[in-house]
């Protein structure tokens, strides 16, 4: 009897000291498994970098809810409650409360530095004759920035499209495009920044980034875009802890921006 | 030994083996018993909960005994008996479709049901299987994967079985994929043949047999002269809609989705043969003649919708036609034989086009002189129809007695409002902002009665939302159709008038059937169950206060949340309701 009550009064002081600790906070992030640069389920992309960082640096558990970054993905996961927070976001995002902007980056030019192009403005002559790669969203009345661009300079006989989705079955959905560059299927592609910036770095040969020129083509047409993380709309605690965050950590996540390649446009 | 070719059970009215009810789709039913007298006694026998959330577009099937019912994603297989009290299940299949299609899927989880013949059914799923079960059993007898998720392709269409090949073609014009149409061996699964929607007449399969009625479609791999550079190769063109087929003329009868990718600017030119219709020989998938329904489309107008064949008394002959309300909001009526154009006038209100050559058959776009269209960076207003088009997937019927086709449709417009950004694969992008609302009169649907051969409004049921479930017609002048606030009704199909209504526990966006029990009484089947592209908002309880969410809808359907809920029911009513 003794030893039993002994037993039941170390289970109860263990409980207490449960009680007197703060619970241990869960951060729980919406991450698409399959994405690279940006995130992937081994937690090899810049926002499970940052991911990590802003765990430690709220004393928190990471958890993650996995959906590929499709159509619906934000109802399938932040909306429905399954996760609180997106990593990356443009700061002008509808279907999330955004924070401050973390990195601003911009579609560059892509080709190999070999073939000594140089390319800078949507307004260079060679790019009528050039084979040019672009990202392609579909259809639904929506595309990519740089595509809309080409074909309103009636660059479109030259142009070569990929899916931005690429196929989900590969490790890197997103690298088709630069590969292309990297073999010479096509003399040069314009791509969104950190994907450019992060494939470019591996591939055989020395490719070329150069931002591309006139930052927004009118009306509303921009090729730079801040980037921001997103919470719910009304999950304004959260939105502010975030915005703590970014302004004190400002350098390191920056210094994971820089180790991933991520273009980063002035201004931030 | 009773037949199990559904050539020969399409005649039977007992029975329901085909999404269409027949090769012809005319979704009539020679039954009688439930007719414009008694239809007021009609009442619930039997209902059954399938407690899914997505909606509910497929036609039950019934063969023999036994009703067969494909569910949205998860795409369950359920057979009940109907022989016995209460129709309890027999057995259900669940194909355990991949989570990730529910990623890829364009607009809600739909599936547009199954087809039977020789013992088995045929259905797809979301993850783009073709899987042939064994009727009686349930036990699966082959699964082909025919569709890759990975590259955004879906199957979302009910197949159907001619002459021993199942034809089955993709979804997925969202993601810039290719389409396709593909006969699978009946008894095997093994490819029989493939017709691509774009590229090189060899993929097409456009040789020697095709002879076109119109000369813009004479001339070699127009599939890539009317695209720039390599774009066919993403061209879109899947074919979601819906097949017929002629057995005299031995050709089967389809559309094939709208271009892409938006915007059009991109890809100037014919961009053949996306919203075009192919005759093709049901044995080996070539090629007999094709029509372009939009040409270089500015508007999402797939030309998927069916296919109605009729014979008709036209201009002191008979015509072998083919009739087919188009999402650009025209009515055309085609000699089946040749591809010609007969007729093709708008049955709503339309201003992006003026309607059809005849000399050509070419449509005359009005996008330019009256500033219509959805172009990059364009602002334009009042586009009619808007982009779900006069009439969407649901199907249409035609009675052989009335010589009326019963047209379940939309009746929205568009603004395209500038550009909104967004965000995907983790890419960020610009899209117009494109919001539809209620055409002229201010209801977003109806039910429109068309004579052919006058090529002119019969008569017309406005309703509040759009109609987005199919029609049945029967032998005894009942037209049955589902709102989306979930009145299923009767009308009396000669002059419109409303004979009995049932209000559902959801709203209807599924395909009426009739069929004989095996105690002899006409029974009338349905699935509630709202969703689909018109009813995401309920279905996947979108935010009503974003005008673009449901890719447009969100504003014009923020009301229909008020109106109903989701959630599947099968219900079939008969007269006195069960005993």
């Amino acid at each position: 009897m003794i030893r039993l009550r002994a037993y039941a009064c170390i289970v109860a002081a263990m409980a207490i000291a449960a009680c007197h600790r703060a619970p241990a906070r869960v951060l729980r992030v919406c991450s698409d498994p399959n994405n690279l640069p940006f995130s992937n389920r081994a937690g090899e992309g810049f926002e499970n970098k940052i991911a990590e960082l802003l765990a430690r640096d709220r004393h928190a558990t990471l958890e993650y809810t996995w959906w590929a970054q499709r159509r619906g993905y934000v109802r399938h996961t932040l909306k429905a409650g399954a996760c609180d927070v997106l990593m990356g976001v443009p700061t002008a995002f509808d279907l999330a409360q955004t924070t401050n902007p973390y990195y601003r980056s911009s579609y560059v030019f892509v080709a190999r530095r070999d073939r000594h192009l140089d390319l800078r403005s949507l307004d260079d002559p060679r790019l009528r004759r050039l084979r040019i790669g672009v990202q392609l969203i579909g259809d639904d009345f929506s595309n990519s920035p740089p595509a809309h661009a080409l074909s309103n300079r009636g660059i479109v006989q030259n142009v070569v499209g990929y899916s931005v989705f690429g196929d989900y079955s590969r490790p890197c959905p997103l690298a088709g495009i630069v590969d292309a560059v990297d073999r010479g299927d096509v003399d040069a592609a314009v791509v969104w920044g950190p994907a450019a910036g992060y494939f470019a770095k591996t591939r055989a040969t020395d490719l070329q980034l150069n931002p591309v020129t006139p930052q927004a083509d009118s009306p509303s047409l921009p090729f730079v875009f801040d980037i921001s993380m997103g919470v719910r709309h009304g999950d304004v605690a959260l939105k502010q802890e975030l915005d703590d965050f970014i302004a004190r950590r400002r350098g390191q996540i920056d210094a994971i921006l820089a180790g991933y390649g991520v273009p980063r446009t002035e201004g931030h | 030994m009773t037949s199990v070719d559904p050539a020969a059970l399409q005649d039977d009215d007992g029975q329901w083996v085909l999404p269409a009810k027949n090769y012809a789709s005319t979704r009539f039913s020679g039954l009688t018993e439930i007719n414009t007298d008694n239809v007021r006694q009609l009442g619930v026998a039997w209902t059954f909960s399938t407690g899914m959330v997505s909606g509910h577009e497929a036609a039950p099937l019934v063969v023999g005994d036994t009703m067969y019912l494909v569910t949205p994603f998860p795409n369950i297989l359920y057979a009940f008996d109907l022989a016995r009290p209460g129709a309890p299940m027999k057995w259900s299949y669940d194909p355990k479709p991949l989570g990730a299609a529910k990623g890829v899927a364009c607009c809600d989880l739909v599936n547009r049901g199954a087809s039977y013949a020789n013992g088995s059914i045929f259905f797809n799923t979301l993850d783009g299987r073709t899987i042939a079960v064994d009727a009686a059993t349930g036990e699966p007898k082959w699964i082909a994967q025919l569709a890759d998720i990975n590259k955004g392709e879906t199957i979302t269409m009910a197949p159907l079985v001619v002459k021993g090949k199942v034809l089955v073609g993709n979804s997925g014009g969202e993601f810039g994929v290719r389409g396709w149409i593909t006969a699978l061996d009946a008894a095997s699964g093994k490819i029989a043949w493939r017709g691509y929607s774009t590229g090189p007449d060899k993929d097409v399969l456009i040789g020697p047999s095709f002879k076109p009625f119109y000369a813009d479609y004479r001339g070699k791999d127009l599939g890539i002269s009317t695209w720039p550079g390599e774009a066919w190769r993403i061209g879109g063109g899947t074919v979601w809609g819906w097949i017929s087929y002629d057995a005299d003329l031995n050709l089967i009868y389809y559309g094939t989705s709208n271009p892409g990718p938006w915007n059009p600017g991109q890809r100037p030119g014919d961009n053949k043969w996306t919203a075009t219709t192919f005759a093709r020989d049901a044995d080996t998938g070539e090629a007999r003649w094709a029509y372009q329904t939009s040409p270089h489309d500015l508007y999402d107008h797939d030309g998927v919708n069916e296919w109605v064949l009729a014979d008709l008394q036209m201009g002191g002959q008979t015509r072998k036609v083919a009739m087919h309300p188009d999402r650009n909001g025209l009515l055309y009526v085609l000699d089946r034989s040749t591809g010609e154009v007969l007729s093709a006038a708008p049955y709503g209100f339309v201003n992006t086009n003026h309607g059809v050559d005849l000399k050509t058959g070419r449509l005359i776009d009005a996008s330019d002189q009256e500033m219509k269209g959805t172009r990059q960076g364009v602002v334009t207003r009042d586009n009619c129809p808007g982009a779900p088009g006069m009439k969407d997937w649901q199907p249409s019927s035609f009675s052989p007695t009335t010589r009326l086709l019963y047209i379940p449709r939309q009746n929205l417009c568009e603004d395209v409002e500038g550009m909104s950004t967004s965000y995907i694969a983790g890419t960020p992008y610009v899209g117009a902002s494109v919001v539809f609302k209620a055409g002229p009169g201010g209801n977003r649907g109806a039910v429109t009665a068309w004579d052919p051969v006058g090529a002119k409004v019969a008569w017309e049921v406005k309703e509040n939302f759009p109609v987005w479930s199919g029609t049945m017609v029967t032998a005894s002048d009942l037209v049955f159709y589902g709102t989306m606030d979930g009145w299923f009704k009767a009308v009396n199909a000669r002059t419109g008038d409303l004979l009995w209504q049932f209000k559902c526990g959801s709203g209807i966006v599924g395909q009426p059937i009739a069929y004989k029990g095996p105690d002899g009484r006409e029974y009338v089947a349905v699935q509630a169950g709202v969703g689909g592209w018109a009813g995401a908002i309920v279905a996947g309880d979108l935010d009503p206060r974003d005008p673009t969410a449901g890719n447009g809808f969100g504003r014009v359907m923020a009301d229909l949340k008020k109106a109903t809920t989701r959630g599947g029911m099968l219900y079939v009513f008969a007269l006195g309701g069960g005993r």
